[in-house]
């Protein structure tokens, strides 16, 4: 294998292929992830939609903060409620680097901004590290959650640092860069969350390959197994909580770099319960199950907001539902689909899978419908909403479209139901004759 | 007493009121495969705990290799040159099989808590673990995760676990508890080539196995050395019998 590393011309050309075969999730994810803008292009005005490209900002900075939330919870079995403080500590961090950049105090190019709320992160990590790794499982879980209180109302009352409840403005447009770009607009910026978001990944994936990332799932699965074979769990807590907090103030920086102001909501419950929904509804247990989560979060949170006042509340279903039947996330759902795809018989599960979507459509829509009225008639007045289809407005304070809703929702349960039955009865035979093939199941 | 791997003098533990070890003088030297017998509840397990550090002891000392293990944390003990495995299963069931021996090799090569080498690269690093993997005859299972193995599956990757840093002292705990005859002949062949040249100690229940192996053997009920000599002496003794063999061999 060393020999190879001589690379001649044609040894390299042999070797992009293989490159290529083992990187293309990556390069998709870059070329898509630079390609989705230009769906919502204005062409008549000449330029991007800033709301697809805050919301794809969003999704790239979240995202970050998710995956160094799983450094976390999925990789070492920790239950952060606080790790927020670390993404907000980290923005806090940049938006005074990046003032004191714009007031010429020192030269630092936009582009490094970045490791600023890294650094900050690394720090404040090594700080709060030092105290909630003494403990696991739920104690630390219950620290974690104290120190996120003690951070945000901290937040109130430095107004040095935190700037109170108005947080700290900052101004992106410093004039530094490597490559003479401005970051004036959101485009600039998206490429420059893009290139972050990549190598953030990239190094959090490369981590778990390293002597601390594996022992840490060591540590996750067995704590105290790792102290006979010479490790101390409390050490491989504490690294791995100091790293994530490096990874998590990245994200805070990205955040910063695209709203040019931070507020204490950064480092507040709310935000570290938005990490721990996207990692678990895709799942903690493999390494892009909350990149996916993410997703999933940020389209409800910008996208599923602007149409209806109950996102939240369809978030919080989402997330007992998957909990519920799908503790491994979306990408748990994949991966229990790995025995039937080896044995090339994935095929046999499209008629299953066709014959409870109706049914599952029709519950979804049938909850869907007595959310919105339920909405419609409280918060939805007070704000003079109002629901049409095609045309015909409905009236919330009517029985009639009340007793549609619950009729969908009860007729589509009950066919759910039998339609689950066939499914699960296909499912356990292929998973049998997987069983059978000596197929891990 | 000098030149001794583990030397034990006046060893008491108390768990609240109750005595469990009740002042154990005990010296193993280095090179010998030691066995510690005695009916259930003796405290054979407890004894290992404290030599380990999983538990302080409440009096007396304990020295590894010479040096006394007061205070020190389980996995200093462990960085002294001594491994030990459980009796109930500890191994770490999502890893896989290749994944849990080589997470007991990292720190004995010295990668510490280390996140800038890269494992897949570590070729002799991986090559190492491949090589115990053979020596346990797990190398099929390689890739499964170790939560998925039979029992005596696991049973032989706990044994690789705690040799496969290369400790001079090696603890077992009820290795071949649970295994058929035949699995039990086959942990005994692995744990004899593994203990090679290496300080062993055992617990053991069964008593093929121990005077198969055991170049001395201790016995210990309720918390006291009764007898402690070569197989043979142990066999001959009166003592013994009556608090033990005799039981089993009636």
């Amino acid at each position: 294998m060393s020999a190879d590393t001589t690379s001649t011309a044609p040894l390299a050309a042999a070797r992009a292929p293989a490159l290529l075969r083992r990187h293309w999730l990556w390069l998709a994810a870059i070329v898509l992830a630079l390609a989705i803008p230009w769906l919502f292009f204005d062409w008549s005005k000449g330029r991007h939609s800033g709301f697809a490209l805050t919301m794809l900002s969003e999704i790239g900075l979240m995202s970050v903060f998710a995956l160094s939330f799983n450094m976390l919870m999925g990789q070492t079995g920790l239950l952060s409620f606080g790790h927020a403080i670390l993404f907000g500590l980290g923005g806090y961090c940049t938006a005074h680097t990046l003032n004191a950049a714009k007031a010429g105090l020192f030269w630092l190019p936009v582009e490094l901004i970045p490791l600023a709320g890294g650094l900050g992160g690394l720090v404040f990590g090594a700080v709060f590290g030092y105290v909630v790794t003494k403990q696991r499982a739920t104690a630390f879980a219950m620290i974690t959650m104290g120190l996120g209180e003690l951070v945000a109302a901290c937040a109130l009352m430095f107004m040095g640092f935190f700037g109170g409840e108005g947080g700290i403005s900052t101004d992106r447009v410093t004039g530094q860069s490597l490559f003479g770009i401005e970051y004036s607009t959101p485009w600039q910026v998206y490429c420059l969350v893009v290139a972050w978001t990549v190598i953030a990944t990239m190094l959090m994936r490369l981590q778990t390959q390293t002597p601390l990332g594996r022992m840490a799932n060591a540590q996750r699965d067995n704590f105290e197994r790792t102290q006979f074979v010479g490790y101390d769990p409390r050490m491989i807590r504490f690294y791995q909580f100091t790293l994530s907090g490096f990874f998590a103030g990245i994200g805070g920086a990205l955040y910063v770099l695209v709203y040019e102001i931070v507020t204490f909501d950064t480092v507040a419950a709310a935000k570290s319960a938005t990490a721990l929904l996207a990692a678990y509804i895709g799942g903690a247990g493999s390494f892009l199950g909350p990149f996916l989560g993410t997703i999933v979060v940020v389209l409800l949170q910008s996208g599923v907001s602007l149409i209806s006042n109950a996102w939240l509340l369809y978030v919080g279903v989402l997330f007992i539902v998957m909990v519920m039947f799908a503790p491994g996330g979306i990408m748990g759902i994949v991966a229990r689909h790995e025995p039937i795809a080896r044995m090339g018989r994935l095929g046999e599960l499209a008629v299953p899978y066709a014959r409870i979507l109706p049914p599952g459509l029709l519950l979804v829509l049938g909850f869907v419908t007595l959310v919105e009225l339920a909405q419609l008639a409280t918060i939805g007045s007070a704000q003079n909403k109002s629901l049409a289809i095609g045309g015909q407005p409905i009236d919330p304070h009517n029985g009639l479209p009340w007793a549609i809703g619950a009729a969908m929702l009860v007729a589509g349960g009950l066919w759910m139901r039998r339609e689950a039955r066939v499914f699960r009865a296909r499912w356990d035979a292929l998973m049998e004759e997987a069983k059978a093939r000596g197929l891990p199941v | 007493m000098s030149g001794g791997a583990i030397t034990l003098r006046g060893v008491e533990k108390s768990f609240g009121a109750t005595k469990i070890i009740r002042g154990v003088d005990l010296a193993i030297a280095r090179g010998e495969r030691h066995a510690m017998i005695g009916p259930n509840g003796a405290g054979k397990t407890t004894l290992f705990n404290l030599i380990s550090g999983r538990f302080p002891i409440s009096s007396g000392t304990i020295e590894i290799n010479g040096q006394s293990i007061h205070g020190l944390p389980a996995h200093q003990i462990n960085r002294l040159g001594l491994s030990r495995s459980f009796q109930i299963t500890s191994i770490f069931p999502r890893l896989s099989v290749f994944e849990n021996i080589r997470c007991g090799l990292l720190w004995a090569r010295g990668y510490r808590y280390s996140f800038w080498h890269l494992l897949g690269g570590a070729r002799a690093l991986n090559e190492e673990a491949d090589q115990v993997l053979e020596r346990l005859g797990l190398q099929d299972r390689r890739n499964v995760p170790a939560g998925l193995l039979s029992y005596a599956e696991q049973r032989a990757l706990e044994i690789g676990i705690t040799v496969a840093g290369g400790a001079d002292i090696i603890l077992l705990d009820e290795p071949t508890s649970g295994m058929s005859h035949s699995e039990t002949e086959h942990a005994v062949r692995l744990i004899r080539s593994v203990s090679e040249g290496k300080t062993l100690l055992m617990v053991e229940h069964d008593m093929n196995v121990v005077f198969g192996l055991a170049d001395v053997i201790t016995v210990l009920v309720y918390g006291e050395i009764i007898a402690s000599g070569p197989p043979a002496e142990i066999r001959a003794n009166r003592a013994v019998q009556e608090a033990y063999l005799g039981s089993e061999a009636a």
